[in-house]
């Protein structure tokens, strides 16, 4: 799960870690009446949506006037911002984030996660501050740092010495890069965050460290112990579809193909999509609808893929394994039913009552293709698909 | 031989008497695998298909001398549960439950590392060895006992692979499933040292899919230390960049993890890559004969 960056700044700043001064806004009056209160010459007005690229699209605006700040949120709040990351609908702003400007002399990268190869938490800087870590990672990987913390011993000082020195830190931005480092890394073990970053991790004209940006994300299976964490989640900023899906216990991720895809499993649902691919045809999403999935799962599941005007055919491939193949084609049934379906449906069932599955559907006298196999079922949602 | 499990396997069952323990224990009793009791905090003392339930794993340990755990604790506890296991001294765990926080496997792992237990999972189908020993989710009657080894990270694409190779006659030597989760327990590597050490192994087949850079880690090793072959097939192809798929481990970030990179890395070690999921089966058996 994502937080808009006035979420986790406002955490930074429970964890000890100085963040601009700055409050958000949902309207251009409330925008202007925050500027008014923060006081000084000139404002930054940003755009919060859950994604990067933010600068370039138009989504941070600089302003020297407290009209300027009304001017520029109002040019932003109700519309949507495209950015590279969002996709090409972009993403709703709903929310400003209006801070003081601050003049800076230095922009240093700063992040940490969770290692999945040494199995630790890691932090990693680099002085290339403000840039996309992941092509600094190829053009010079020897321009980032990085600490391993050991789970026993905890972040230890000389760790956060090391990086400070290697970034040419000096004074007092010593201690206090230790210091965020330090509430960085409560802040991880504390929220079950899986990654935070804060790029550019900027020194002021005074020669203080500040963390101009940052950007949080949190492991969806520790949610249930973080109910602070759980309903800072803006819906707004997810898709639709997904969201429904989140609800049902179904995973569901839209793509802009045509083929819809009802699985069972991550790995088998992906597998699929792929084979759609390989066959010459494109899916319109992933499903996975779990490996104890009941006909109700299978009917809202249903819902979810028609509910995309783009997809042509529905491809249904399921290895029953704890789940039985006749409750899924009764799920099936029910589901057409209730909601009509006006496209193709190939269904492929294997392993558990597959054979019952497939004959409760064949009797049904719906519109419903039979495969063989996975192979068979693939070509024929591609053909389908194509016309 | 088999690896990990076979007919002689003294298992226990964590969260014996839920839900999900009693299901799966009921099945592993009709395949024939040696379940000699389970765990229940609050239910030691009574009995449950017939067999013992044990407050603590301490106390099953004494009464059962289990070899291995299955843990099908939900996942707040699930953690807790698999260190219990360790604690007192069960030497292969395989856990299934799905959905426990990293931080807690991170901390767990680092615990396991300084003791000499095999964690399989979490977040898996659990192993199987067929016709002896079924520890796990996974239907039994697709599995024929022959010469094939399997290892998967995700679920119902291991019981794709499984078919496959029943049909093509080949059979299942061991099905070992690691686990869809960033932070594991034992990995392909472990894995693939275990079956080209096994007699029965004629084959591998390795079902990877996007996200980390275990893959990447298996090629080395094959290229280095396996001789018998392996067929791989990795998911995810299609799969967008930054999306979780379902699995908390699969996902390509950053660019890095992606299938086409899996796949490359794999051909130049050697390994007999097949593009189609459909494929596993047929290749494994040109490659054999």
């Amino acid at each position: 799960m994502n937080l808009h960056e006035f979420q986790s700044k406002r955490l930074l700043a429970d964890y000890g870690i100085p963040i601009p001064t700055g409050v958000s806004a949902r309207t251009a009056d409330e925008a202007m009446k925050v500027a008014h209160s923060l006081g000084g010459k000139a404002w930054v007005v940003k755009a919060q949506v859950h994604a990067g690229g933010r600068g370039k699209a138009g989504g941070i605006k600089i302003v020297d006037s407290v009209e300027g700040v009304g001017t520029a949120s109002a040019s932003m709040l109700g519309k949507r911002l495209t950015t590279k990351q969002t996709g090409p609908g972009g993403l709703p702003i709903d929310i400003v984030l209006i801070e003081q400007v601050n003049v800076i002399t230095r922009e240093i990268y700063l992040s940490v996660l969770i290692d999945r190869v040494s199995e630790r938490i890691l932090f990693m800087a680099s002085a290339a501050g403000g840039m996309n870590i992941e092509e600094v990672a190829i053009s010079s990987p020897e321009a980032i740092i990085m600490a391993v913390v050991d789970p026993a011993a905890g972040l230890q000082p000389y760790q956060s010495r090391k990086l400070a020195f290697s970034l040419e830190l000096e004074g007092k931005q010593i201690s206090q890069l230790e210091q965020i480092m330090r509430g960085l890394y409560r802040l991880f073990l504390d929220k079950d965050a899986s990654q935070i970053e804060i790029n550019p991790l900027v020194v002021s004209s005074e020669g203080d460290l500040l963390a101009l940006d940052a950007k949080m994300n949190f492991d969806d299976n520790a949610l249930y112990s973080h109910f602070d964490i759980s309903q800072m989640r803006d819906p707004f900023q997810e898709d639709d579809k997904e969201a429904v899906a989140r609800q049902f216990g179904l995973n569901y991720i839209t793509l802009d193909g045509s083929i819809g895809c009802m699985v069972n499993g991550a790995g088998l649902a992906m597998a699929t999509m792929d084979l759609v691919q390989l066959k010459g045809g494109e899916p319109a999403n992933f499903l996975d609808v779990g490996g104890d999935t009941d006909a109700q799962k299978v009917a809202e599941a249903f819902k979810l893929i028609l509910s995309d005007g783009n997809v042509k055919t529905v491809l249904i491939n399921i290895f029953g394994g704890i789940v039985r193949c006749d409750v899924i084609a009764e799920g099936i049934l029910s589901a057409i039913r209730e909601v009509g379906v006006h496209v193709p449906v190939i269904v492929r069932l294997e392993g558990t009552s597959a054979r019952e599955g497939l004959s409760i559907l064949e009797k049904a006298g719906l519109d419903i293709v039979t495969a063989e196999d996975l192979e068979e079922a693939a070509v024929k949602a591609v053909a389908a698909a194509a016309g | 031989m088999s690896i990990l499990v076979n007919r002689d396997t003294k298992v226990i069952c964590q969260g014996f008497t839920g839900k999900q323990g009693t299901y799966h224990s009921r099945q592993a009793l009709e395949y024939g695998t040696r379940l000699v009791g389970g765990v229940t905090p609050g239910r030691g003392g009574t009995t449950h298909l017939g067999l013992p339930v044990f407050d603590t794993v301490d106390q099953a340990m004494l009464e059962t001398r289990p070899d291995a755990s299955v843990v099908y604790v939900p996942p707040p506890f699930a953690a807790d549960a698999m260190l219990e296991a360790a604690a007192s001294g069960i030497k292969t765990i395989i856990c299934i439950t799905e959905g426990i926080p990293v931080l807690q496997m991170l901390r767990l792992k680092a615990v396991l590392a300084a003791q000499d237990t095999v964690l399989v999972g979490p977040n898996c189908p659990g192993v199987i060895t067929p016709g002896e020993c079924k520890i796990g989710i996974m239907p039994g009657f697709i599995h024929q006992p022959g010469c094939i080894g399997i290892v998967s990270r995700s679920g119902t694409l291991t019981y794709e692979a499984v078919y496959q190779t029943t049909r093509a006659g080949l059979g299942q030597s061991t099905c070992v499933g690691i686990g869809g989760d960033p932070i594991h327990g034992l990995g392909f590597v472990e894995v693939l040292e275990k079956f080209e050490a096994d007699e029965q192994t004629r084959g591998i087949i390795m079902v990877g899919e996007i996200g980390g850079s275990a893959e990447e880690r298996a090629a080395d090793y094959i290229r280095q230390h396996i001789s018998k072959p392996v067929v791989a097939y990795i998911a995810g192809v299609t799969a967008p960049s930054d999306k979780r798929m379902g699995h908390a481990g699969a996902i390509v970030s950053g660019g890095k993890g992606t299938a086409e990179d899996k796949f490359s890395v794999l051909e130049s070690a050697g390994v007999n890559i097949v593009r189609s999921p459909t494929e596993m089966g047929q290749r494994m058996q040109e490659c054999l004969s």
